[in-house]
C-alpha cells in the first residue's frame, strides 16, 4: 500500500516533526466535509478504514479514539491539537467515510420541551 | 452530512446528539471549578489559535509569532443517555474574547452566570450579554467561605438584575449545590418555551 504513495518514505519514516498547521499540511480551513463541524458535533469512526497508508498519525489517533463517540471539543483536548486543526482532520476523515457525524439538521436545535425534559431527568439523576 | 447521508440512517443512529449549557462570569469566579463539580470527567481543555490576520489567510507559515493568540476552552460532560450528551463550556474569561460567547451560547440551552460577591461588577457583562440575546440565564453567587453574606434580594439588587431572572446563592465546588442551579438553568429554559407557546 505505502510503498506506491509517492510519499510513502516520508510519512512512515519521517513521522509528525511538525507544528500544529504544517500537521495540515498549512490547512487552516476543513474539506467542505467538515463545515458544519461545531464544538460539541458528535464524531464517530465507523469501521475500519482499508487504506491507512495515507492517513496521518493524528488521523489514525483520532479514528482510535472515536471508537466511542465523542464531540469534536474532546477529540481536540485528547489530541492535545487546537481546535481548527482538528476540524480539518476531522474533514479529511469524514470525506473518506471513516468517521461520520451527527446530522445538524436532525440536531437539538430549537429546544422542544420533550428534550429539555430528558436533559432535566438526566441532570437530577447524577 | 455527506458521510451520514451516504452511510444510510442505521449509523447515524449510533452518534448521540448533543446539548451544551454555559457558565459565564469574570475571571478567577469559578467557573472550571463548577464545571468540575457535576462533570463525569475531569474538566478537559481545548484550545483555539487566532491570528490577527483573520481566518481569510489560508497561508499561517510562520504564525508561532506575535500575531497568534490562544483562546483556552475548559469543558465538562453529562451523558444523559446513550443519545444525549450534554456538555459545560466555561467561558474565556478575558474580556477581549467576548467574540468566542457567540458560538459558545449558540444552540445552548441556557446559561449560568457566576458572580463573585467581592467583584460583583465582573458579572456585569455577562448578564447584558445574555439579556440582548435573549438566552434564558440564571444568576448564581458563588458563596465564598471568606466572602461576604449577602441575601439573594440583596444581591439581586446589587446586580440590578430584573425579577423574571432566577437568581441563587452557590457553592461552586458542592456537586449537589452545582446540580440544583443547573436544574434551575433547565426549568427557566423550559418555562419560557412553555410561555412563547
Amino acid at each position: 500500500m505505502s510503498q506506491h504513495s509517492p510519499d510513502w518514505w516520508y510519512d512512515e519514516a519521517a513521522g509528525p516533526l511538525v507544528r500544529p498547521y504544517a500537521m495540515v499540511s498549512g490547512r487552516t480551513r476543513p474539506k467542505p466535509a467538515g463545515d458544519e463541524l461545531t464544538l460539541t458535533t458528535q464524531v464517530r469512526a465507523i469501521r475500519t478504514s482499508s487504506d491507512q497508508g495515507s492517513l496521518l498519525v493524528e488521523h489514525l489517533e483520532i479514528i482510535k479514539l472515536c471508537r466511542k463517540p465523542l464531540s469534536v471539543a474532546e477529540v481536540a483536548a485528547y489530541l492535545n491539537a487546537p481546535l481548527v486543526v482538528v476540524k480539518v482532520l476531522l474533514s479529511d476523515l469524514i470525506q473518506r467515510g471513516d468517521v461520520i457525524t451527527r446530522d445538524p439538521s436532525r440536531m437539538a436545535v430549537p429546544m422542544d420541551l420533550n428534550l429539555l425534559q430528558k436533559v432535566l431527568d438526566g441532570v437530577r439523576a447524577i | 452530512m455527506v458521510s451520514v447521508q451516504s452511510e444510510g440512517r442505521r449509523e447515524e443512529l449510533l452518534v448521540p446528539s448533543s446539548v451544551k449549557i454555559v457558565v459565564a462570569g469574570g475571571f478567577g469566579v469559578g467557573k472550571t471549578t463548577m464545571v468540575g463539580a457535576v462533570s463525569e470527567i475531569t474538566p478537559l481543555r481545548t484550545e483555539e489559535l487566532l491570528t490577527e490576520a483573520g481566518e481569510e489567510i489560508d497561508d499561517l507559515a510562520g504564525v508561532e509569532g506575535k500575531n497568534t493568540t490562544t483562546v483556552a476552552l475548559d469543558f465538562g460532560r453529562i451523558t444523559i443517555n446513550p443519545e444525549l450528551v450534554l456538555y459545560l463550556f466555561g467561558t474565556p474569561g478575558q474580556d477581549r474574547f467576548w467574540f468566542m460567547w457567540d458560538e459558545l451560547a449558540y444552540g445552548s440551552i441556557g446559561a449560568v452566570v457566576l458572580v463573585d460577591t467581592r467583584r460583583l461588577d465582573a458579572g456585569f457583562g455577562a448578564i447584558d450579554f445574555f439579556e440582548r440575546r435573549g438566552i434564558p440565564f440564571v444568576v448564581a453567587v458563588n458563596c465564598f467561605d471568606d466572602g461576604h453574606t449577602y441575601t439573594a434580594d440583596e444581591m439581586r439588587q446589587a446586580l440590578d438584575v430584573a425579577d423574571a431572572v432566577p437568581l441563587v446563592l452557590c457553592d461552586a465546588r458542592d456537586r449537589e449545590s452545582c446540580k440544583s442551579v443547573l436544574v434551575r438553568v433547565i426549568e427557566h429554559a423550559m418555562n419560557r418555551l412553555d410561555v412563547m407557546a
